[in-house]
């Protein structure tokens, strides 16, 4: 055996990571083995009560973000109906958009949809308050879910009556005549409330099932998970109805 | 314990399960239906079109609303229940897991959803050909007023009902199943697994998983306004003055079929590099693992797969030069789409230069999973040359709609899609059933197909150039002009009924191994990816993705999740 190893340029020759790139390096304090006051570096599965909350965050981040899709498509369509006339037979451009005037309910129905997130908003407050979730965790009651539900309780009896309000506004245009198969831009109004009025109707009943999670489901994390998904939901779904009824109110 | 134990343990309860495995194979078996029913159409409409009298199963003497019906439910079945379920549901099921290091999905009752969804949606989609006027007849893009009105034509009533039901239910589905796979690749990778050590696949899946939430939920939406128009008197698509047998349909009628047009292709141009980019990350991955040498580039690979999800949604226009839309329009659309063939042309290149550096320290003899990769590679870029040219707004105002446009993407989505399917399966048989598949008749199979694939989809160029135009049910009659065509059709036919009997030598071969192949070891092919080592997470990963003769003095691959080797 050779007193020293040479190593041939051929060995020498080393990584070959691509353009200009450097190997692959673990910067971590600790090299991911936790002891760090970073819980971010530590092992997957071992970062903190939060980690399971951000995941499925995420997956609602992700599922919103193709309903906004969605909504896109809608107000897509709106504004090509807005801006596609006719020409009369005298080649005059004539517009085929006839401008509805959006009942006054919708405002005071808009004015509720914004308490009851904010109802939502102090139930989930209420959820994540540490000393609370301390005492839930030790098992010594369920303060946090005490003081919650009626919060939550409120948002439901809040976005029902949002609904009940839409309905109205429904009558109110009926009454008037139109329906929603009576001019094009009767189609859109019909249609906008109607799709966020589902969306809503899904939000209420995920609020019932968060209130029943909140009493059956044993472990804090999945109770705060819940509650915690719900509110985002419901927030978003208040966020798009301020859009959308921008777009009604201001757009037409 | 091998993996094939593991997933036999649950086909007890297999109905219900959420193993992302046993998800994986449902979906593929899925695929492998529809991929049967789906060339059984097509081998009708070819029938059809040369021997327009001739009896055929199930239809008699296909009138020509039938040959539309087989068109439609043909593209149909393809491209969604098998080049979307198949690469994005099925593959990543089965492998994205383990490639990540995690030892399940992030919201595995969300997959599970996702495929009793594509279920439905399957049998909702074949009801369609059952009902009182059979299957809808506008072909898999649908446009109004023909799909809008239920009276317009035979099949357009409760078959184009069904038929949207079924797309509603499977936009669902696929939205669900890109949720999970967007918050696994995010947030379950394992230790040490960076975003730029994770294998090209699953770069790959991750941004189909980003095109497939934009693109079907506005097909979703285009799907619930086709609905609203046909059942609630709305006429978000019907135009004005629509006379149908001499009667005014929808009298206060004023939409636009190009409404339709602009959404259903802003969903329908993503949706095929949906169907092509997972085979794209996976031909990566198995030159690599086949030339025993790294991928070029790594990072530019990487690019290249980011720049085509990003230009694949500002592309839509293409499929619309001649449909009234505005020429400026028509321009803009043409410089995005050419701009797109930069980065495609990239990875081709990328792949190529594999080829070029792995020529001495490649496998020997090279196996069918490496066979169909090159197939792909060669269909790739038959079908991605023609592209540019149909790019060009002034060449696409003759080519549109006929057969040239036919060849281009059969070529490209179809045939290159289904020899990356195939390549698939023949690497990733190990995972599933513990054996190889048999090579000889793996072979074949992959000479026999690539001859009758080229056999039938390039002479179509031919015919597209002279002229002859999509969905004529014959070349005789009064369309005298296009008789000529009918030995070009003749040969195209013969060769597609090659290529069919061709791929029972697969269907022989998948289940005579599944219980009679060799069986394979745990890495029979020595890749560095995890998939293929059994550790069940807890994992650290501690190098890129594919690292094959990095170090001249060690065996000339290591797991990505290897300790460090042994020096001598």
């Amino acid at each position: 055996m050779p007193a020293t190893f040479t190593r041939t340029p051929a060995e020498i020759d080393r990584k070959d990571t691509g353009i200009g790139g450097k190997p692959p390096v673990d910067r971590r304090p600790t090299g991911g083995g936790g002891g760090d006051d970073n819980w971010d570096n530590h092992p997957q599965g071992r970062r903190g009560p939060r980690e399971l909350l951000t995941r499925y965050r995420l997956g609602l981040f992700f599922a919103l973000a193709g309903d906004l899709m969605f909504f896109i498509a809608l107000v897509s369509a709106f504004f090509v109906r807005q801006n596609a006339g006719h020409f009369d037979p005298r080649d005059n451009y004539v517009s085929d958009w006839h401008p509805l005037a959006v009942p006054p309910i919708l405002w005071i129905n808009t004015a509720i949809l914004l308490l009851s997130s904010a109802t939502i908003e102090a139930a989930r407050q209420h959820l994540f308050h540490e000393v609370d979730v301390m005492e839930e965790w030790l098992g010594l009651g369920r303060p946090a879910v005490r003081r919650a539900s009626p919060w939550l309780v409120g948002t439901v009896i809040l976005g029902v009556m949002f609904l009940a309000g839409q309905w109205i506004a429904w009558q109110q245009l009926a009454s008037q005549g139109m329906f929603f198969g009576t001019n094009e831009n009767s189609h859109f109004f019909y249609l906008i409330t109607a799709t966020h009025g589902i969306h809503l109707v899904l939000g209420i009943l995920a609020l019932a099932v968060a209130l029943c999670a909140l009493f059956l489901l044993r472990r804090v994390e999945m109770r705060q998970i819940v509650v915690d998904c719900t509110a985002w939901y419901w927030h978003t779904m208040g966020f798009f109805w301020i859009f959308l009824f921008v777009l009604l109110t201001c757009f037409q | 314990m091998s993996l094939r134990l593991q997933t036999e343990h649950l086909q007890r309860k297999w109905l219900f399960t959420t193993d992302h495995r046993a998800i994986g194979i449902a979906y593929l078996l899925l695929s492998l239906v529809a991929v049967a029913v789906g060339t059984v159409l097509s081998i009708f409409m070819r029938i059809h079109l040369i021997a327009p009298d001739l009896k055929l199963p199930f239809w008699g003497v296909v009138p020509p609303e039938g040959y539309l019906a087989l068109v439609t439910m043909h593209g149909t079945l393809m491209v969604f229940f098998v080049l979307t379920t198949a690469p994005v549901n099925g593959f990543a099921s089965l492998i994205l897991p383990a490639q990540i290091g995690a030892r399940r999905m992030a919201l595995p009752l969300l997959n599970a959803l996702s495929l009793w969804l594509t279920l439905i949606s399957f049998g909702v989609l074949l009801a369609a050909f059952f009902v009182r006027g059979g299957a809808p007849i506008s072909g898999w893009t649908n446009y109004p007023p023909l799909s809008a009105i239920a009276a317009a034509g035979p099949g357009q009533a409760a078959g184009m009902d069904l038929w949207l039901v079924s797309i509603g239910i499977f936009c669902l589905a696929s939205v669900l199943s890109a949720i999970n796979l967007l918050t696994t690749i995010i947030s379950k990778r394992c230790e040490g697994m960076t975003l730029m050590r994770m294998p090209l696949t699953v770069w790959a899946w991750l941004v189909t998983a980003v095109l497939i939430l934009f693109a079907f939920s506005i097909l979703l939406a285009a799907v619930v306004l086709l609905l609203s128009d046909r059942h609630l008197a709305t006429s978000f698509f019907v135009p004005p003055g629509e006379v149908i047998d001499g009667l005014l349909v929808a009298p206060q009628a004023n939409g636009s079929p190009m409404l339709w047009l602009h959404l259903f292709w802003f969903f329908g141009h993503p949706e095929v590099y949906i169907a092509v980019l997972p085979a794209m990350g996976l031909t990566s991955s198995l030159l690599a693992n086949f030339t025993r040498r790294p991928v070029f580039g790594y990072r530019f690979m990487v690019a290249t797969t980011l720049a085509i999800g990003f230009f694949g949604l500002l592309v839509w226009g293409h499929h619309m030069f001649v449909s009234g839309m505005n020429p400026y329009a028509g321009t803009a659309f043409a410089l995005t789409t050419m701009a797109i063939a930069v980065p495609s042309s990239a990875s081709v290149l990328g792949w190529l230069l594999m080829l070029l550096r792995g020529r001495d320290s490649r496998v020997h003899p090279l196996p069918t999973a490496m066979l169909f990769t090159l197939g792909f590679l060669s269909f790739f870029i038959a079908g991605g040359l023609t592209g540019p040219i149909l790019a060009q707004p002034v060449l696409d105002a003759y080519l549109h709609n006929t057969y040239f446009v036919v060849a281009h993407f059969h070529l490209i989505m179809a045939m290159a899609g289904m020899f990356s399917l195939f390549a698939a399966v023949y690497y990733w048989f190990p995972l599933m059933t513990g054996r190889l598949m048999n090579e000889r008749l793996g072979k074949w199979h992959f000479w026999l197909s690539l001859i009758g694939a080229y056999a039938t989809f390039f002479p179509m160029h031919f015919a597209g150039l002279a002229g002859q135009p999509r969905h004529y049910a014959q070349l005789t009659g009064s369309t005298s002009t296009l008789g000529s065509l009918l030995p070009l059709q003749t040969g195209i036919t013969h060769s597609a009924l090659f290529l069919a009997t061709a791929q029972l030598l697969f269907l022989v071969n998948l289940v005579w191994s599944a219980r009679h192949g060799r069986v394979a070891g745990v890495n029979p092919w020595q890749a560095t990816t995890m998939e293929w080592a059994l550790i069940d997470s807890d994992c650290k990963v501690v190098r890129g993705p594919y690292e094959y003769r990095f170090h001249t003095n060690l065996p000339d691959f290591i797991l990505q999740c290897a300790d460090e080797a042994e020096q001598e």
